[in-house]
């Protein structure tokens, strides 16, 4: 097990990488950290291929940030390694592992301009002020801020700060990106701006990039693959759509969007019968019962509007091109719907619906008692 | 649930409300009508003759006792206003010792202090935050702690051993901090009384940046741990080490009791001693050391203020802030 990267090592990842560089492959394997009695990670394994943005997506406690430390250097794995091209960077220390962070807090130094703090990492590795300022000057423009290299953090919004604190973290051309919730402090609007920068950046530099956060629309909407962790452990990691649409767990299924749980029976023909409708079943069927819960997306649930019908509508939400109802079922069942906004309109608080299923396989698990 | 049947699946919507709920929610704030300006309750007058009052009646409190001991070294009764004994300081005998003494005293306290607090309260914050209250304490503690006490305890130590030691390291060392020419001893009790002070400034500076962030931001720049400390953490503490510094030096060029009782004369004892022979000069010593004071804390202060929060850099008007 190395301890230390060579010095040689370290002077390449500055002098001798191109932006265009691939990234690296980067290996958890087995991972497991407790703080005290509570388990952060629970032998998580995940590869992540070189150039590939993964999301790391879990509720709270999950141990999201606790493996993008691991990654960093910051936290000392109970058991387990991290390879960085098959090399075992476990105990590796921070300032020698070749990997760029950006913070979920402003983290640029208060007393140096944007230009500085852009340029910290080569003047620590002994860069000359030429060279340094030539590339915080390239890097600032990648970043959008080319004439903000004077100002100083109190001098800039959130958002330039965490752009600054992009270009720093790529000043050195790192092996691997790590991002540790870095939108979360932001407004929607730069949110959704700097999502879009941060992506069009990992695709044009190909740099393999760790990104942690809480919201699914950034995970969903920026990553190659979203891995999602639940107490410590890897429940499931694919693409976006993929996860989406086939989650492989409950959990997945329950966190990832929104979700229906609907009292269903498995038929002798392996079929859920929900609703009075008969469906096909995806995924792992219970064998101790078969009375179950069947999971339906809202998007797979219709409504019409039905003086007849059995439904009520509780509550609707618009959401501009989609407008989700909460609708009450007989029973003490509530439903919720998806429906593109302009079917919505009779649909107001206190009409009567007819629902419905989409016939499309569904997730079921056993019907707690 | 029996209207509930399956139907042909339909495209998925463009977008789900999870998904899109971030940036596709209408703006839906009403605007405030005029009329809330109008509501707007009027605003008190504020109590400007009070606030001129106490004003003067503080600055009054200062400053009539500098006033009246200035006049008082001046003005010789039967001979009018005359500088003579401010003309005769340097000339006194001890001034220039007594106050190379105590400025010494006031660097290598500050100097120790800030050695001692400085690496001690980074790794409290930066490994065990929960040590953070019992360093606190121990911190505190010389402030309950009057002087005369720690007087004592200090003579009683250094009067520790019998004779047969006195040829050992320990009994030399004992002897070699009581030094007249530099009393390390009474840097090592000022240490002791200035901890507090040098705790909450400290303390305050780091409270006021997140350590720990720039810390990681710094090592994973490929900055090692002195790097950190010298190039990142210090700089940011800046303005509360200057404040650890102007609060020891005020506190070691003012004391007087150690040093007296432990029979050492830096400038504060000096003034004392020379009070009953010479009363004038003793008032103009004071009020010059004051002036003293105040000019190295002035500088002090200069030294800590940030240049990051001065206008050195371009300033930033309220909507070069925006997003672009």
């Amino acid at each position: 097990m190395s301890t230390t990267l060579p010095a040689a090592r370290q002077s390449e990842g500055f002098d001798g990488r191109t932006d265009s560089a691939p990234g690296a492959r980067v290996e958890f394997r087995g991972l497991r950290r407790a703080f005290g009695s509570t388990v952060a990670l629970d032998g998580l394994d995940l590869t992540i291929e070189p150039g590939e943005l993964v999301a790391l997506l879990g509720p709270s406690g999950c141990g999201k940030t606790t493996a993008l430390r691991v990654v960093a250097g910051f936290e000392q794995p109970d058991s387990g390694e991290v390879l960085v091209d098959g090399e075992d960077i476990t105990r590796v220390p921070a300032n020698r592992r070749d990997a760029g962070m950006v913070f979920q807090s402003y983290s640029l130094f208060p007393n140096l301009s944007a230009r500085d703090n852009v340029a910290f990492g080569l003047r620590v590795r002994g860069v000359g002020a030429a060279r340094r300022r030539e590339r915080a000057a390239e890097l600032l423009d990648l970043v959008g801020l080319p004439d903000h290299g004077d100002r100083y953090p109190h001098q800039m919004s959130g958002g330039q700060q965490q752009r600054v604190a992009l270009a720093r973290a790529l000043a050195l051309r790192p092996r691997v990106l790590l991002l540790d919730e870095p939108l979360s402090a932001l407004d929607a609007k730069v949110r959704a701006s700097l999502r879009d920068e941060i992506r069009r950046l990992q695709l044009s530099l190909g740099i393999t990039t760790v990104f942690v956060t809480h919201d699914q629309e950034e995970a969903l909407s920026m990553a190659d693959r979203v891995a999602v962790l639940n107490a410590g452990r890897l429940e499931q990691c694919a693409a976006p759509a993929e996860l989406y649409e086939r989650p492989a767990t409950p959990f997945v299924a329950e966190f990832v969007g929104t979700m229906n749980r609907l009292p269903g029976r498995i038929t002798d023909s392996g079929l859920v019968e929900v609703a009075g409708a008969r469906l096909p079943v995806d995924g792992p069927v219970p064998t101790a019962t078969r009375e179950v819960e069947v999971l339906v997306r809202p998007e797979n649930v219709t409504a019409t509007a039905d003086p007849e019908g059995t439904a009520t509508v509780v509550a609707a939400s618009f959401f501009g091109a989609v407008t989700r109802l909460h609708l009450d079922l007989p029973g003490g069942t509530s439903v919720k719907a998806d429906l593109p906004s302009r079917d919505a309109g009779e649909l107001a608080p206190g009409a009567r619906a007819a629902v419905g299923l989409t016939e499309r396989p569904v997730l079921v698990v056993a019907r707690s008692a | 649930m029996a209207a509930m049947t399956p139907t042909p699946a339909p495209a998925t919507p463009d977008a789900t409300p999870d998904t899109a709920s971030g940036t596709t929610a209408p703006a839906a704030a009403a605007p405030a009508g005029p009329s809330v300006k109008a509501r707007a309750p009027r605003r008190r007058p504020r109590p400007r003759v009070w606030r001129a009052a106490v004003f003067l009646l503080a600055g009054a409190y200062f400053l009539v006792p500098l006033v009246a001991s200035f006049v008082f070294t001046v003005h010789v009764p039967g001979q009018g206003v005359s500088f003579e004994a401010y003309t005769q300081l340097l000339a006194a005998d001890g001034f220039t010792e007594s106050m190379l003494l105590s400025l010494g005293l006031a660097a290598a306290t500050i100097a120790l202090s800030l050695l001692l607090a400085v690496p001690a309260l980074v790794a409290v914050r930066l490994g065990s935050p929960r040590l953070r209250p019992v360093v606190e304490v121990m911190c505190m503690l010389p402030l309950v702690v009057p002087p005369i006490a720690l007087v004592t305890g200090i003579t009683t130590v250094l009067r520790w051993g019998p004779e047969h030691l006195s040829r050992t390291p320990l009994y030399q060392t004992f002897l070699a901090v009581q030094d007249e020419r530099f009393p390390v001893v009474l840097v090592l009790a000022y240490t002791v009384l200035a901890l507090p002070f040098v705790y909450r400034s400290l303390d305050a500076g780091m409270r006021a940046v997140d350590v720990p962030t720039l810390v990681e931001a710094a090592r994973s720049c490929g900055a090692s741990w002195p790097y950190v400390v010298l190039r990142v953490l210090l700089p940011n503490l800046r303005a509360s080490l200057a404040g650890a510094a102007f609060l020891t030096l005020a506190l070691v060029l003012g004391e007087f009791t150690i040093a007296s009782l432990l029979g050492f004369r830096p400038f504060a004892v000096w003034i004392v001693t020379i009070s009953g022979a010479h009363a004038r000069m003793s008032v103009a010593v004071s009020v010059l050391s004051l002036l003293i004071t105040w000019l190295l804390l002035l500088v002090l202060s200069r030294a800590g203020t940030n240049p990051a929060t001065v206008s050195s850099a371009p300033s930033t008007s309220p909507t070069s802030r925006k997003e672009s």
